[in-house]
């Protein structure tokens, strides 16, 4: 939250609403800082109060007007420039004038399309923030408020495993095997691995969790690759006909959805990379893709009916079996 | 169906393995030993030689056991040959020991014994390194330096490949790259 402007004679703040009742979520600033941000969903109401306080009573606030913005942008880190901004709503809080007084203005934006997740990268940051802004002539008074969106998905309709036979011509085969090719970000990535022919001597064998992060077009498109995780899941030399299990919780990492071209600004990407390591450090290693989203945890008794709404918003198909979102528990722990 | 709070792990179905695979002998047996030291000729033409015994089951190997004599510029020789033909990392010699080779010195020079033990041991590293590399296997002049009586310096560089008896048919296998790290 930034706060510009010198020699400030009122101190405004921007409140939500609903801040008893909306969850937060942690959120990554760019320095690595990890902070609590409100959390909305696609098509919530964003509703609160702007709020001045004269510093000194007695002193009035000349201004050329008061306003409130929501606004949706992308930040490359390349080019601080140009914030590229995908939604942009405002709404007049008061005309040219004077404040005489402490007050505060009611503000709501209906409904807001928030079509993607807050993202802090290593070179991009998409962000949501309000920004009350208190014109004068000389310098504005700024006040802004970061908040963090996340976007949901419900179980793919299509979810089929990755399987596959590679190697190096009669040196290496394997067969290997991930139960699902799109996992949610609390999901086991269970698979296993099975030997076919093993003719050089194998020390140990990880899989890793690589972030792939892409920004830029055409001729300037960079890659900014992260292991995220390395997981040994074999120590010791295999043969043939051996089958290695693979059992890896997600919820253990830092991992956010995977992001397609985002805007066309950006993508994030996900990588399982299978790694097996000789007794002399060479490396042999296939990589996959999987898509990793978000599923929408089970609605608490206190949620407001409208984030019920926004949490059955999804992205791509319908969902198997019921709902997803079940109505409040009853006391016996049922769905009513 | 309600949202189970636990996710199923259990195992995917796997093939039980072969007792004979289990307990049969590895397919990357491999080793290569440099030893028995001579040092041969008089005065200013000596040079040490080694021997250099392999055995092996891995079928790009014509023979499963050969034994060999080999000199230092010998292995210079391999490694000037896979640096030229070959895409990996070559791991290093030991020492050429040109300062042994100087006159005037108080011991043996490049035949003291200690000085001779060192290389021996660069060298079974050095070789052993170099042979149980795929891309390395592939080479001619490796299978001329291991399993030839002698290296003929006029030979044509080439690819060796393996005995088609031993591919596993029905696969279609993706090479997986290999990435040599350089020798740590």
């Amino acid at each position: 939250m930034s706060f510009f402007g010198f020699g400030q004679s009122v101190d405004v703040d921007i409140l939500l609403n609903d801040a008893d009742s909306r969850r937060r979520a942690e959120h990554k600033t760019e320095d690595g800082k990890k902070d609590k941000y409100f959390l909305f969903y696609d098509g919530e109401t964003v509703s609160g109060k702007v709020s001045l306080a004269l510093k000194n009573p007695n002193k009035r606030l000349e201004h050329q007007g008061i306003k409130v913005e929501f606004i949706g942008q992308i930040e490359l880190y390349y080019d601080r420039g140009n914030h590229h901004e995908f939604v942009s709503l405002v709404k007049d809080l008061a005309r040219p004038g004077e404040v005489t007084q402490s007050q505060a203005f009611d503000f709501e934006f209906t409904h807001v399309e928030k079509p993607y997740e807050s993202y802090t990268g290593q070179n991009v940051k998409l962000r949501y923030f309000l920004r009350a802004t208190i014109s004068r002539r000389l310098n504005d008074v700024v006040k802004e408020m970061d908040i963090v969106v996340h976007t949901l998905s419900t179980y793919p309709e299509l979810n089929s495993s990755i399987k596959m036979e590679v190697g190096i011509e009669d040196c290496l085969h394997i067969e290997f095997e991930y139960n699902k090719s799109k996992y949610h970000l609390k999901d086991v990535i269970v698979g296993k691995i099975y030997f076919l022919l093993v003719r050089i001597k194998i020390k140990h064998m990880e899989i890793d969790i690589i972030k792939r992060e892409t920004t830029g077009t055409g001729p300037n498109v960079y890659h900014e690759n992260d292991t995220i995780a390395k997981y040994e899941i074999m120590d010791g030399a295999p043969v043939r006909g051996e089958s290695i299990p693979i059992r890896l919780f997600l919820a253990g990492y830092e991992l956010t959805p995977t992001m397609r071209d985002i805007n066309k600004k950006f993508s994030v990407r996900y990588y399982l990379n299978l790694v097996l390591i000789d007794d002399e450090e060479r490396r042999y290693f296939k990589q996959q893709e999987v898509v990793l989203w978000r599923k929408g945890d089970i609605v608490r008794k206190s949620m407001s009916h409208q984030a019920a709404i926004a949490s059955q918003r999804f992205e791509g198909t319908t969902p198997l079996g019921e709902a997803r979102t079940p109505g409040p528990l009853s006391d016996s722990g049922n769905r009513q | 169906m309600s949202d189970t709070a636990v996710a199923d792990t259990r195992r995917l179905n796997s093939k039980p393995q072969d007792l004979t695979d289990a307990y049969g002998p590895p397919s990357n047996f491999l080793e290569i030993d440099i030893f028995n030291p001579q040092t041969v000729g008089v005065g200013r033409a000596r040079f040490t030689t080694y021997e250099v015994r392999m055995r092996t089951n891995l079928p790009i190997f014509k023979l499963k056991e050969s034994c060999v004599r080999r000199r230092y510029s010998d292995f210079e020789w391999l490694k000037n040959e896979l640096e030229r033909d070959s895409k990996i990392v070559v791991p290093p010699l030991p020492g050429k020991a040109l300062k042994r080779q100087l006159p005037f010195r108080g011991d043996e020079g490049i035949f003291e014994e200690s000085f001779i033990e060192e290389r021996r041991q660069g060298l079974e590293q050095f070789i052993n390194k170099i042979a149980g590399h795929p891309l390395a296997q592939n080479e001619r002049c490796l299978h001329m330096f291991l399993q030839e009586e002698a290296i003929d310096r006029n030979y044509v560089p080439g690819k060796v490949h393996a005995l088609a008896s031993h591919c596993v048919s029905g696969c279609a296998a993706a090479k997986l790259p290999v990435v040599s790290l350089p020798s740590t």
